[in-house]
């Protein structure tokens, strides 16, 4: 119910945005008949209207996992940002290393499988996609 | 005939050591994603894709590869719901009624087998019914305008959602926001930047490829945080596989059912928004109501309660693929994936793929019939190799694949802004899941959103600004008057139908 509601409360105002948005943009002196502001406030009004449904009209509570669960989901995502960020950094190896150990680790694997784990991720990754097929990846100041 | 001469043309593109190794390939990879519970079809190939880009393989190559691993994915995931009684995707969710009783009688080996020569039979009839139906409805299709283009769109949204979730408000969201996010980046038309709010990132719009392996893949690795499956391997292990051939008598008391699913499973295909999964449930259902209609041996182990899903399901794998080829219009979550392949290729799918592209079509098509022969040889005398697949725990699993996913989509853009982008839309693709919204209408959006915008703005500018020739021939009445039936009627029937479903398997997996 209160999940639906929330839900459908965001729907409409994304769709309120996403029309200003499509109102903004600036219009070429070469244009169509139609221009490129008509489809995108059809989909923004079908958005805000369905959304206003889902509002009105809630489904039953989903189960949602206790706070515990969401901190580790949420703990993942860092994680996996850090690694977006440090990937050209550090390099492929290393990030994907400390990455895929950290999650191993979370998904119920002791501290040292975990390590284990990590590197022969990283490693047989690299081993076959650069080494392998030439694919280009991450450089970091080791070279690899 | 035209269409031999034609097949026997795919062959010589698709008979090459390369492409054949690559067939190979994928039908190994696509059996074990099938087969670990929670990574589909769906799953397997979107993790592909960017890898088959970023490695540089040509067209041909990559569609055999990537078609190889959704046929693979339709019969791997058997295996796991007959060993373990857990589906290994969706489809085979109704294979887990009598494979897993079967397995526990002892006889997993004879359901493995008899499942493969099931997936085998439907899979090729289906892949017949391709070769003939496909050229049939490109003809019909060569009559659509841009205005009948713009009303198949909103008919392939408005049925996508029937079956993938119960309410259609959120399916009509999910479509919305996928459209919406096509629409971000350089107006094709007019050159002018949208919604990109001066991020120069977002000029060149929001590769789709982003968007699916997020919302499927990445989506996958937080469901298994969240529940931290740990134990799904436990019970493989004493299970005993038995004998690895059925007996004749078995496989011939269930040839009519094979042949009368793999029909049903091949219409339910086509239809639009089926797919797969309707697939397997309409040939069970049928095949209950045929063969034991006092309901004494379905649900307990009879061979036939196994072949008739999964010639079933892999008959609708394959029916999926005519809409697709020939409308450009996939008609499941998986063959909107592979779109995504034909679209990332520069290759349009529909009518005029035909006579475009004949190459990639019938090339596409041999492949289809090599990988169903690759797939009975790897799923019967192999089969022991992916039940040992099963056993690698999900721990080290679902981090492998967020990785791989990483190195696709960084290989393929080389920009950590991409991959941020790709962690959003894994979050995304999880409370969606949580709330019950479809993810596939969503990828649909962001692959369709710009053909669907551009044959909107054509319509209307071939008509000088006349809106009403969106509804101006009988053609585009007529679809829309599907679209808007396929829309409703699941509000009314598909409820029913869905929870019919749910209620078959969750009855099947409580005890």
């Amino acid at each position: 119910m209160r999940s639906d509601r929330i839900f459908g409360a965001f729907g409409v105002a994304l769709a309120i945005f996403y029309i200003w948005a499509a109102l903004q943009t600036q219009e070429s002196f070469l244009s169509d008949v139609v221009g490129p502001k008509a489809f995108p406030v059809i989909i923004g009004v079908i958005l805000g209207i369905s959304s206003a449904i889902i509002f009105l009209f809630p489904d039953p509570e989903p189960h949602w996992p206790a706070f515990g669960r969401i901190a580790e989901i949420a703990g993942a995502v860092v994680v996996m940002v850090l690694y977006a960020e440090f990937l050209p950094v550090a390099g492929f190896v290393i990030a994907t290393a400390v990455a895929s150990a950290y999650l191993t680790w979370r998904l119920g694997s002791t501290v040292i499988q975990s390590i284990i784990a990590g590197i022969v991720i990283s490693v047989s990754i690299y081993v076959v996609f650069h080494l392998l097929f030439g694919l280009s990846l991450a450089r970091g100041p080791l070279g690899f | 005939m035209d269409v031999f001469a034609n097949l026997a043309d795919g062959f010589v593109i698709a008979m090459t050591w390369e492409n054949m190794l690559f067939a190979v390939l994928g039908c190994f990879l696509g059996t074990i994603f099938g087969a670990l519970p929670g990574l589909g079809p769906s799953n397997g190939v979107a993790i592909l894709i960017p890898l088959a880009f970023s490695l540089g393989l040509g067209p041909v190559a990559s569609l055999i590869l990537l078609t190889s691993v959704y046929y693979g994915a339709m019969y791997g995931g058997r295996i796991s719901s007959i060993l373990l009684n857990i589906p290994g995707d969706e489809p085979a969710m109704m294979t887990c009624l009598d494979g897993y009783p079967m397995a526990q009688k002892g006889m997993a080996g004879e359901a493995l087998s008899l499942s493969g020569i099931a997936s085998f039979v439907g899979a090729f009839i289906a892949t017949w019914g391709l070769i003939f139906l496909a050229p049939q409805l490109v003809r019909f299709a060569l009559l659509f305008g841009p205005a009948e283009y713009f009303a198949l769109f909103a008919l392939a949204f408005a049925t996508l959602g029937g079956i993938s979730s119960t309410n259609q408000a959120k399916s009509a969201v999910a479509a919305m926001i996928g459209l919406g996010l096509a629409c971000i980046g350089v107006d094709t038309q007019t050159g002018v930047p949208r919604m990109t709010f001066g991020e120069v990132h977002l000029y060149d719009g929001i590769d789709f490829l982003v968007a699916i392996v997020g919302l499927f893949a990445l989506s996958e690795v937080f469901i298994f945080l969240e529940h931290r499956h740990g134990q799904a391997d436990a019970s493989g292990k004493q299970m005993t596989i038995g004998r690895l051939t059925p007996p004749w008598s078995m496989i011939k008391s269930c040839t009519p059912s094979m042949l009368r699913t793999s029909v049903i499973g091949f219409v339910a295909g086509v239809l639009p928004g089926a797919g797969a999964s309707l697939g397997s449930f309409l040939s069970y259902s049928m095949e209950k109501q045929i063969v034991d209609r006092e309901g004494k041996t379905f649900g307990k182990g009879d061979p036939r309660g196994v072949a008739a899903p999964e010639a079933g399901n892999n008959a609708a794998a394959g029916g999926a693929l005519v809409p697709m080829l020939s409308l450009g219009v996939p008609g499941s979550g998986t063959t909107a994936v592979l779109l995504a392949v034909l679209l990332s290729l520069n290759i349009t799918p529909g009518p005029l793929l035909f006579t475009n592209n004949p190459d990639v079509v019938w090339g596409l098509i041999a492949a289809l019939f090599i990988a169903n022969f690759v797939l009975l040889a790897m799923n019967i005398p192999m089969v022991g190799i992916f039940t040992r697949v099963l056993l690698v725990p999900p721990r080290y699993l679902m981090p492998a694949v967020a990785m791989i996913s990483f190195v696709g989509i960084y290989g393929l853009t080389g920009s950590s802004f991409d991959l941020l982008m790709m962690i959003g839309f894994g979050v995304m693709g999880w409370v969606f899941r949580k709330l019950d919204i479809p993810l596939v209408p969503i990828i649909l959006g962001t692959l369709l959103g710009n053909q669907m915008e551009n044959n909107l703005r054509r319509a209307v500018t071939i008509s000088n600004g006349d809106w009403w020739t969106l509804v101006g021939s009988p053609l585009a009445i007529g679809l829309w008057i599907v679209a808007f039936v396929g829309f409703v009627l699941p509000i009314i029937i598909g409820r029913t139908v869905k929870s019919r479903m749910r209620r078959d398997a969750e009855s099947a997996t409580v005890d």
